[in-house]
């Protein structure tokens, strides 16, 4: 079978973290109902108010449709034919490193995120979540000193139920949409972030997700607060193994920014985006979303999407406080059958309040690239301020773009500008650095990162070179 | 160094170079005059491979068939092209863009790629020649530059390529005296290693920095008119009126 090798490689040079993982794991079998709910809730050992947050967000997810709005085509999902826990077996929380598989750590140290003391990433402190558990948290000790909360949301809802409890659902309550109510039934971990008062987050808490399990769903829910005049900037990273099902990831990540607070929160997401004919994938169903609470909060979003057969995601600033500012970067490349519905909400409601948002959209192969975005400026939001820019860039002439852009404006004293272009991939400037001896596959990921730039200022630094490679990655063969 | 036989080009079905001939030996310069439309700038993309292009005909550079190389190829075997109005290329570095394409070179070349500190020395180095400097690092290629600013960056991409053979189309639209005279030096260096150059232009300012070694008048995407250097002080004096009775 020489030529199943030769595809196979083919594919693997296209996305790079592919592989399974071979640990022993406790796999839940496959089905949703109350009891799978009761039972991830007991295996957590949760106290009684996360149970009874979970069980109503069943009943109310029980009475819903799956929502059908955006511009995708989704295979129906079988919300019983997917498994709502893997964990590697063995204890549910780990203590130390030395209690994890090693195998588990080579895999992450595979995927360039080493976990142990002495190799792990300076400045970074990092959660490694695989599949439905967190399985190990770097540099905590560190962090308590400063007063950081930095661990697994479910150790936070063991050791920290007031926290949890006085958050949980603020933002994003399960009653937002269909996928926020299955996830508050069912998450299974994310991570918790807790910044006290005046505190500047002494380095960036990054975590990383890793789907690995079969017919496995990933539900994770992300919960960070920062506390008047205190600061944070965390990154998530996302990867799976190639599989020819589909598979789903519905997190919800919700942020929490105090008076003078600032959250900057960045991912880069590479989950698997199925293969040339569009087999197989990740479904990356997300809501994410924060509140700037007090006076002059600020929460910024910044993505960089590549992977993902579908992704269908608008982190969103709800813009409270008085002054507080919003910001939204994104990047986000489809290639091959990819789909992608992404953008942002800003919802002005206090005075004053400034939004900026900055999408930046590349098609390529027979993929489609959709902004969506709204902007909202209620009646108590005099002086708010919108600026919206959307950038979109075709490679090829198969695949579309298209921009959805929703203004909603309440109040005569405020300014809500929108800017829109799309363009093919300029001729000129690929035939200039092909004159200059590049080429056309050297050059396109050149002039893409120039069109990124604006959004690529907004990463973390540590993590600048890796999505400029990810972007390498991502276009390689995508001209024809 | 390049010999052009019954070279044709076409767009699009239409043909805007028909049967054009001519050799340039090496440390030799050729001007290339004409009037607007008369093929000078497709020619030079033509060599250069923009893929927009159909050539028939034959094109040997450096003992290789042209026509046959990748337009990379081209560019990493010693063929440069200063464009007339070079492209920007927003948001990508100029010096990253600089660094990008001197070290792809030397890889091509079997050599080392030089890192940033040595890199920034030498390019510091070339971009004095050419009247650029440090503060042009950190724009987009050719992004909000001037005219003669674009052209300038070419040169300095020239030196960096350190090429065998140079297109320059209308390197002296937009340059100043002191430009010129930069250009100039440059060339007269350069021919005397015996690298060769085609010079695009309608003036005889350039002409009289660097003497061409031979002209060559295009008219209707044809040569109609070869010479010395005599043919320029013609063309200044009388216009292109007379190539209406030559072809």
């Amino acid at each position: 079978m020489p030529e199943k090798s030769v595809v196979d490689q083919h594919l693997e040079s296209e996305y790079q973290h592919g592989f399974v993982t071979h640990v022993a794991q406790d796999v839940l079998s496959k089905g949703l109902d109350e009891s799978v709910v009761r039972w991830i809730s007991k295996e957590k050992n949760e106290p009684e108010f996360l149970l009874k947050y979970r069980l109503n967000a069943f009943e109310y997810w029980k009475s819903l449709q799956p929502p059908n709005w955006a511009k995708l085509k989704i295979n129906e999902i079988d919300f019983q034919a997917i498994s709502y826990y893997a964990a590697p077996k063995g204890k549910p929380t780990y203590n130390s490193l030395s209690e994890v598989d090693p195998e588990l750590l080579r895999t992450y140290e595979r995927l360039g995120i080493p976990l142990h003391e002495q190799k792990k990433l300076a400045g970074v402190a990092v959660d490694a979540v695989f599949d439905s558990v967190s399985v190990a948290t770097t540099y905590k000790e560190t962090l308590k000193k400063h007063g950081v909360i930095f661990c697994s949301f479910s150790e936070a809802a063991v050791k920290y139920p007031e926290l949890v409890k006085k958050y949980l659902g603020r933002v994003v309550p399960y009653r937002d949409n269909f996928f926020a109510a299955l996830n508050s039934a069912v998450f299974s971990d994310g991570s918790f972030v807790y910044i006290p008062k005046g505190v500047r987050c002494p380095m960036e808490l990054s975590t990383y997700f890793r789907i690995n399990s079969m017919h496995t769903g990933q539900f994770e829910r992300t919960l960070i607060i920062a506390e008047p005049g205190s600061y944070v900037s965390y990154l998530e990273g996302c990867t799976a193994p190639m599989r020819d099902e589909n598979q789903l990831h519905a997190a919800v990540v919700e942020l929490v920014a105090h008076e003078h607070a600032t959250i900057k929160y960045a991912t880069v997401q590479n989950w698997y985006p199925g293969d040339k004919e569009g087999k197989g994938g990740i479904y990356n169903f997300v809501t994410k979303r924060g509140r700037c609470e007090g006076r002059s909060a600020k929460i910024t979003w910044t993505q960089v999407e590549t992977g993902s057969a579908i992704t269908w995601k608008y982190p969103s600033v709800i813009l409270k406080g008085d002054d507080s500012v919003g910001e939204f970067y994104s990047v986000a490349v489809t290639k091959n059958h990819q789909q992608a519905d992404t953008g942002s909400k800003m919802i002005h409601i206090g005075k004053n309040t400034r939004s900026m948002i900055v999408s930046k959209g590349i098609s390529a192969g027979v993929s489609s690239n959709s902004y969506r975005g709204q902007v909202v400026v209620r009646q108590t939001a005099k002086g708010a301020r919108n600026y919206t820019q959307c950038d979109s860039l075709l490679v090829g002439s198969n695949c579309h773009a298209n921009t959805y852009p929703y203004i909603d404006v309440k109040q005569r004293n405020s300014q809500v500008e929108h800017e829109a272009t799309t363009a093919k991939i300029d001729e000129q400037q690929l035939f200039y650095c092909m004159q200059r001896g590049l080429t056309e596959e050297e050059a396109l990921p050149l002039i893409v990162n120039g069109f990124c730039r604006e959004v690529f200022e907004k990463l973390p630094m540590e993590f600048a070179a890796e999505v400029k490679q990810l972007m390498e990655l991502t276009l390689e063969n995508s001209i024809g | 160094m390049l010999s052009i036989k019954k070279l044709s080009v076409s767009v699009e079905d239409k043909e805007i170079i028909r049967d054009l001939s001519f050799n340039l030996a090496p440390g030799t310069v050729c001007a290339l005059m004409g009037p607007n439309g008369s093929g000078k700038s497709t020619l030079a993309n033509a060599l250069a491979g923009h893929p927009d292009y159909k050539l028939s005909g034959s094109v040997v550079f450096d003992r290789k068939n042209l026509l046959e190389m990748a337009i990379n190829e081209r560019a990493l075997e010693g063929l440069f092209l200063a464009f007339q109005s070079p492209v920007a290329i927003p948001g990508v570095n100029n010096l990253v863009f600089l660094q990008t394409l001197y070290n792809n070179l030397r890889k091509h070349r079997n050599q080392e790629p030089l890192d940033a500190t040595d890199f920034i020395q030498y390019v510091n180095q070339c971009a004095k020649q050419v009247g650029l400097d440090a503060s042009f690092w950190s724009r987009g290629v050719n992004d909000d530059f001037s005219g003669g600013e674009k052209k300038r960056n070419d040169l300095l991409q020239m030196l960096l390529m350190d090429p065998k053979l140079m297109v320059l189309d209308e390197i002296d639209s937009g340059l100043d005296v002191d430009a010129l005279k930069k250009v100039a030096t440059i060339v007269n260096q350069m021919r005397k290693e015996g690298k060769s150059f085609i010079l695009i232009t309608h003036y005889q300012r350039l002409l009289d920095y660097i003497r061409p070694d031979e002209i060559h008048v295009m008219s209707k995407g044809r040569i109609v008119s070869s010479g010395d250097y005599s043919l320029v002080s013609k063309i200044e004096k009388e216009g292109y009126g007379w190539l209406e009775t030559v072809s």
